[in-house]
C-alpha cells in the first residue's frame, strides 16, 4: 500500500479541482467495477456487488480532495496572495513549498508585523514564484495549488501532504481489491469538496439514497496541545463514537465493534471535540439512515506532512473488508 | 464556440424607472411580498407559468420553443437587510435589532420606513453639545438607539414589524444611488432578461426570499425546478480605493466599472470551472468588459442552489456596488448594462456541450 | 383531560440524550398508543405518531414536531480513575461543578461533576472559570475498577430528581424539551374524540441539540404540508429580561420572521385572542434556534410556525416551567388542529399567492 499510497498523496487535487486524483483512482479500481459514474460536483461513485434479499445499499465514503489554495490577486512586484479552499492553518504556512495546478512552483511566507511572536493572519501571507512583477508572473487570480511535500518512508509510518484523506482513498481501493463476493450493493464514493463544508457528500448522498453509510477519514491523534486525546497511530484504526457534527448511530457502533473483534482486528474507540466529517451530511441526508466513521489516526494534520502508521491502514482495510462482505446485523 | 448573435440590451429610462420602483419598495427578510408583487406584475405579460413557494419564492417559467432544450435556472434574491422592531419604550420610541449583517456604525442618524403601514420614523442620536470628548471616541451600541415614530407614535408599531431605510432611488449619469441595489439590481436583471431570453432553454426564474438570513429561499428554489445549470446574479462589494499608506490594495474583492464580476470561489461556492470558462469565452468574443471577482469570504445564493437534490453545476455573476448592508449604496449602469448583455449572451450560447467533459 | 404531569415527571426521570433518545422514546410511545392509529420510528430514531383524518380521500397532513432528546455528557477518556468529559449539545461548563450524573457505563454508576482543587494548580490557573479540559467525573471508584465498567463514548446525564414547586411549577433537567412533549400529549388527548378533516403527525424527534437532524429527515420523510415546532423558550428570570424573554406563566409564544410563515403566526395570534389565551409575539429576526430552522427548506418547502413554551435556567439541571403553559400550548394546538377544514392550504394563504 505505500507504494499507492505515495502515488495518491503526491497528485494535487485541493478542493474544487479534484479531476487529477480523481483520474489517478480511477486507473486504480476501473478493472473492479463497470458501473462508475463521475457526478456534477466531481464525485468519482463506484458501485459494486448487487443487493441480495438480506442485503444493504452501503455507502462507503473516503472524500479525495485535499486543503489547498487560489491565487487572489498578484502584486506589482510579482508576490501573490491567495485565499483558502478548506482550513489553512497559518502556523503551517511560511517556509514551506507549494506546487499550482499549472505546474508552477513557489514557497510561501509572510509580512513582517509589529508582533514577531504571533502569526499573522492568511491575508498577510504571499506565494513568491519567482516573477519580477505581475507582468511576467506565470500564475494569476484563479490559479489553484496545494503543498508541495515528497513522500517519506519512515519505516512503519511515512510522512506526506494529504494524508487527510489520501490515505482512506488508499484503504477503500485495497477494500474494493479484496472484496471477492458480498450480499450488498457497496457504492464506493470518492467525493469531492469535503474541506470545504462536506459538499460533495451531501449530493452524492442524495442520489445514491443508501441503507447505511460509513464515512472514511483521518483525525487528529495526540498533537492538539491542551486537549486529551485517546486516539494514537498505531493502535488500530478507530471507531467513532462523537464528533463536532455528528454522533454516530450506535448500532453502527456496535455492529463495527462486534466484526472488529470477531477478526481479531486491533481498534481504538474515539470520542473527538474538533472538527467532524462527510458523516455529518450523509447522516441526514433524505430520511436519514444509520451511519458510522471509521477513522484512520493521523497526527499533523492539515500541516504539510501529515503521519500515519501503515499498519492501522492494513488493519482498516482489514475491518472495512470484513464489514462489507458480510451479513450486517444492526440489531 | 459561440455562434449565436444576439441583440444589444441597453438600460435606459424604462429599465432605471423598474429599478427605481424596486428599490423604493421594501423587502427585507421575512417579509418579501411588497417586491414579490412588483416583480410578479411586471413578469406575468412574458411567463408561461408562475408560483409562489412556501418560502415565499416567485418562481416564473418561460418554456423553451425547442425540444429537449437545457433546463437553466437564474436566480436573484428579492430580500433587503434591515431592521426588526422588537419593544417598545414608550413615547413612540421603539427598540430594534437587525435582520441581515449589517455595520452598525451605519445606522446613525437616518430615515427609516416601519412595517407594512409604512409609518416614516428616525433612528436618531443625541446631540454633540450634550456628549463628552470622551464619549465621542466611543462607537456608539446599537442597544441605545432607537426608532422613534414621534410622539404618536405610540402603539402604532409593535414587534416583529419590518422596518426598511426610507433612502429614495437617484440616479445621476453613470452612478445610481439607491438602497437595496444588493439585490434589487439582480432582480431587475432578471426581469429584463425574462423578456429576451433565447427561445433554445426552458428558463426559470427564481425571484428568492432570506438569502441575506442564511440562503434560505434558495434552498427550495431549485427542488422544484431541477435544472442543468444555475446562475445567480447579485450584487458584490467593489472595495477598490487606495489604502492610506499607499501600498497596494490586493483585497479590493472587485472594481467599480470593471464590468460584471464573475465567481471563481467564495465562502459557499466553488464555481464549476466549465461554466466559468464557458462565460469568460462569451464575455470575450463578444467584447464585454468583464472582471473575475476576488476568492474570498462572502456568498451568493448559489452557495444554497448548487447542493441541491444531487447537485448542480453553479456559477455567480455580480453586478459591483459600493456600501452594501447601508442606507444609500451606489452601482454603475454601465456595469449593469454589461452585465445584463453578458447574461443575455450566455444564455443564447449555453448548450449541453459545456458541460459534457467532467468537472475539471 | 389526563393530568399531564405524571407523564412529564416520568419523562425528565429519563435519560435521553442526543443520538440516544432510546429510553425517552419507549416512555413516550406508550403514552401515545391510545392517542394515535399508527406509531413508527424514523431512521434517525424519531417517534412519529399518526392521527388519520376521518376521511378515506386523500387528506392534507400536519406535523408537529417537539424534540426529545436532551443535553447532557459523554466520557472521553478514562485517568487516574477519573472521567474526562466533553459535551452533548450546549452545554455551558460553569454550571457542572458540583453537579450530580449518572454514568451509563456497563451499568448506572453515580458521579459527580467536579475539578482539580486550586491549590494543586499554577497560580494562572487558579480561580479560573470551569472549562471542559479540567473537568471531570469522579464516581468513587478505583481506576481498575473504574475501567472494567467505563469506557470512552459512554454517555453521562443529569440526576436531578425533578422537583414539583407549589403546584404551579416543575424543575428539573430535560424540561428542554420534554415539557413540549408533554404539551403535544396534552394536544393529542384534547383531539381524541375528534373527527380531524386533516392527518396529524405528531413528532418526537431526535437530535436536535447537536444537528436538528432528526426533525430534517422526519420533514423529508413524511412531507407533510404544514409544520408546527413546540420548543422552550426564555422566560424572564435573573439576568433575563429583554425582549427576547417571556413571563413563566404567561401563555405562549408565537414566532415572527425567519423560520415563521407570516399565515400561520397571524393564524395562530387569532387563535389565542379568540381563546382569550394570554400570548406573546417572538421576534425571530434571522432564525428559530429550533427544528423550525430545517423545516421551512425541506425539499420543496413546507410552511411552519414556531411556538414557545417559557422555560427558566434553559440548559441547566434546574429549569423551571409552569403547568399551566403547558396545558395552554396543548389546547392552543388542539384548536388549530380542529379548525382545519380540507380547503385549508387555500385559505390560510390566500393573501400571500393572490
Amino acid at each position: 500500500m505505500k507504494t499507492l499510497l505515495k502515488k495518491l498523496t503526491e497528485t494535487p487535487s485541493p478542493s474544487g479541482y479534484e479531476s487529477a486524483i480523481r483520474e489517478v483512482i480511477r486507473a486504480e479500481i476501473s478493472s473492479l467495477s463497470s458501473d462508475i459514474k463521475v457526478d456534477a460536483l466531481g464525485n468519482l461513485i463506484v458501485t459494486i456487488g448487487k443487493k441480495t434479499d438480506k442485503g444493504k445499499k452501503v455507502m462507503v465514503d473516503a472524500h479525495m480532495d485535499e486543503i489547498g489554495f487560489m491565487v487572489s490577486h498578484v502584486e506589482k512586484n510579482g508576490l501573490v496572495r491567495f485565499s483558502n479552499l478548506g482550513t489553512l492553518l497559518p502556523r503551517y504556512m511560511s517556509g514551506g513549498r507549494v506546487k499550482f495546478l499549472n505546474g508552477v512552483r513557489g514557497i510561501v511566507n509572510c509580512d513582517r508585523t509589529e508582533e514577531h511572536h504571533t502569526i499573522p493572519t492568511l491575508e498577510k501571507h504571499y506565494i513568491d514564484v519567482g516573477a519580477g512583477s505581475d507582468k511576467d508572473c506565470p500564475v494569476s487570480i484563479g490559479s489553484v495549488g496545494v503543498f508541495d511535500e515528497p513522500f517519506v518512508d519512515l519505516g512503519k509510518r511515512v510522512a506526506a501532504k494529504a494524508l487527510d484523506n489520501r490515505a482512506s482513498c488508499a484503504v477503500l481501493i485495497e477494500t474494493m481489491r479484496r472484496i471477492s463476493s458480498t450480499p450488498h450493493e457497496l457504492v464506493f464514493v470518492f467525493s469531492a469538496q469535503e474541506e470545504t463544508q462536506t459538499r460533495g457528500a451531501t449530493t452524492a448522498a442524495y442520489a445514491i439514497e443508501p441503507d447505511l453509510s460509513i464515512a472514511v477519514d483521518t483525525t487528529p491523534s495526540l498533537d492538539i496541545l491542551g486537549v486529551k486525546m485517546q486516539v494514537d497511530l498505531g493502535k488500530g484504526p478507530a471507531i467513532k463514537l462523537r464528533d463536532t457534527g455528528m454522533l454516530a448511530d450506535p448500532k453502527v457502533v456496535a455492529w463495527m465493534e462486534k466484526t472488529a473483534k470477531k477478526a481479531k482486528i486491533p481498534y481504538q474507540l474515539e470520542v473527538l471535540d474538533v472538527g467532524t466529517t462527510n458523516a455529518r451530511a450523509i447522516q441526514v441526508s433524505k430520511a436519514g439512515m444509520p451511519s458510522g466513521v471509521l477513522s484512520i489516526p493521523c497526527r499533523h494534520v492539515h500541516s504539510p506532512s501529515e503521519i500515519v502508521d501503515m499498519d492501522d491502514l492494513q488493519n482498516a482495510a482489514d475491518l472495512l473488508t470484513a464489514l462489507l462482505c458480510d451479513r450486517i446485523d444492526l440489531s | 464556440m459561440t455562434s449565436q448573435t444576439s441583440q444589444a440590451l441597453r438600460i435606459n429610462k424604462v429599465q432605471l424607472s423598474l429599478l427605481e420602483e424596486l428599490t423604493n419598495a421594501n423587502g427585507v427578510s421575512g417579509d418579501e411580498s411588497e417586491v414579490r408583487e412588483i416583480i410578479r406584475k411586471k413578469v406575468a405579460p412574458f411567463a408561461d407559468e408562475i408560483k409562489v413557494d412556501a418560502m415565499g419564492n416567485l418562481l416564473v417559467i418561460k418554456h423553451a420553443q425547442t425540444p429537449g432544450a437545457m433546463r437553466v435556472m437564474v436566480d436573484a434574491h428579492m430580500d433587503e437587510v434591515g431592521f426588526m422592531i422588537v419593544d417598545q419604550d414608550g413615547d413612540g420610541l421603539f427598540e430594534f435589532v437587525q435582520v441581515g449583517g449589517g455595520d452598525e456604525r451605519q445606522f446613525i442618524s437616518k430615515a427609516v420606513v416601519v412595517g407594512r403601514q409604512k409609518l416614516p420614523g428616525v433612528i436618531g442620536y443625541k446631540p454633540i453639545h450634550l456628549t463628552e470628548k470622551k464619549e465621542r471616541d466611543q462607537r456608539i451600541s446599537m442597544e441605545s438607539l432607537r426608532i422613534d415614530l414621534g410622539p404618536a407614535g405610540k402603539d402604532q408599531a409593535k414587534r416583529g414589524d419590518f422596518v426598511a431605510y426610507a433612502t429614495r432611488f437617484r440616479c445621476s449619469g453613470d452612478t445610481i444611488f439607491a438602497k437595496a441595489l444588493d439585490d434589487r439590481l439582480g432582480c431587475a436583471t432578471l426581469i429584463e432578461l425574462l423578456k429576451t431570453v433565447p427561445q433554445n432553454i426552458e428558463f426559470l426564474a427564481s425571484f428568492s426570499t432570506q438569502e441575506e438570513i442564511g440562503l434560505r429561499g434558495a434552498k427550495v428554489a431549485a427542488y422544484d425546478f431541477e435544472p442543468q445549470v444555475v446562475i445567480a446574479v447579485d450584487s458584490t462589494p467593489a472595495y477598490d480605493f487606495s489604502r492610506p499608506d499607499g501600498s497596494e490594495n490586493t483585497q479590493y474583492n472587485c472594481k467599480l466599472r470593471g464590468g460584471p464580476a464573475i465567481y471563481l470561489a467564495d465562502r459557499g461556492t466553488l464555481s464549476d470551472p466549465r461554466l466559468v470558462r464557458f462565460i469568460t469565452n462569451v464575455a470575450e468574443e463578444k467584447k464585454i468588459p468583464y472582471q473575475y471577482r476576488q476568492p474570498g469570504g462572502g456568498g451568493t445564493n448559489a452557495g444554497a442552489l448548487h447542493l441541491t437534490r444531487g447537485g448542480i453545476p453553479a456559477v455567480s455573476i455580480s453586478i459591483p456596488g459600493r456600501y452594501a448592508h447601508s442606507a444609500v449604496m451606489i452601482a454603475s449602469v454601465s456595469d449593469w448594462q454589461n452585465t445584463l448583455q453578458l447574461l443575455h449572451d450566455a444564455l443564447a450560447n449555453l448548450s449541453p456541450a459545456v458541460l459534457e467533459e467532467e468537472r475539471p | 383531560m389526563e393530568n399531564i404531569i405524571p407523564f412529564l415527571l416520568s419523562l425528565i426521570s429519563e435519560p435521553g440524550l442526543s443520538g440516544f433518545e432510546e429510553p425517552v422514546r419507549r416512555k413516550i410511545a406508550d403514552q401515545w398508543t391510545p392517542l394515535v392509529d399508527e406509531l413508527s420510528v424514523s431512521p434517525l430514531g424519531s417517534l412519529h405518531g399518526l392521527r388519520k383524518a376521518a376521511s378515506s380521500d386523500p387528506s392534507p397532513s400536519l406535523m408537529i414536531a417537539t424534540h426529545m432528546d436532551a443535553i447532557g455528557l459523554m466520557a472521553k477518556l478514562i485517568e487516574d480513575g477519573l472521567i474526562y468529559i466533553t459535551k452533548i449539545g450546549g452545554v455551558d461548563p460553569r454550571i457542572l461543578p458540583g453537579q450530580q450524573v449518572t454514568v451509563h457505563g456497563k451499568r448506572d454508576l453515580p458521579g459527580i461533576v467536579q475539578m482539580l482543587p486550586d491549590r494543586l494548580l499554577d497560580e494562572d490557573q487558579k480561580g479560573k472559570a470551569p472549562a471542559f479540559e479540567r473537568l471531570f467525573v469522579d464516581t468513587g471508584l478505583e481506576h481498575k475498577d473504574l475501567i472494567k465498567l467505563v469506557r470512552p463514548g459512554d454517555l453521562i446525564s443529569f440526576a436531578q430528581t425533578p422537583i414539583e414547586l407549589n403546584g404551579k411549577h416543575i424543575a428539573g433537567h430535560s424540561l428542554d424539551n420534554r415539557a413540549s412533549v408533554a404539551a403535544l400529549t396534552v394536544c393529542l388527548e384534547e383531539i381524541r374524540n375528534f373527527n380531524l378533516a386533516w392527518n396529524v403527525l405528531a413528532v418526537a424527534t431526535t437530535r436536535e441539540e447537536i444537528s436538528l437532524g432528526g426533525a430534517k429527515t422526519s420533514a423529508y420523510g413524511l412531507r407533510p404540508d404544514l409544520a408546527i415546532v413546540v420548543d422552550v423558550t426564555f422566560a424572564k428570570g435573573p439576568g433575563t429580561n429583554d425582549y427576547r424573554t417571556f413571563p413563566l406563566g404567561g401563555g405562549p409564544s408565537i414566532g415572527t420572521g425567519s423560520d415563521n410563515h407570516p399565515a400561520l403566526t397571524r393564524e395562530f395570534i387569532s387563535l389565542a385572542e379568540e381563546m382569550d389565551m394570554p400570548h406573546d409575539i417572538e421576534a425571530m429576526p434571522e432564525n428559530s434556534g429550533t427544528d423550525g430552522m430545517v423545516l421551512p427548506v425541506t425539499a420543496n418547502g413546507i410552511p411552519t410556525v414556531v411556538l414557545g413554551l417559557p422555560l427558566r435556567y434553559m440548559h441547566t439541571s434546574v429549569e423551571m416551567a409552569a403547568i399551566n403553559d403547558i396545558e395552554r400550548i396543548g389546547r392552543l394546538l388542539a384548536r388549530f388542529i380542529t379548525q382545519l377544514k380540507t380547503d385549508s392550504m387555500t385559505t390560510l394563504f390566500e393573501e400571500e399567492n393572490v
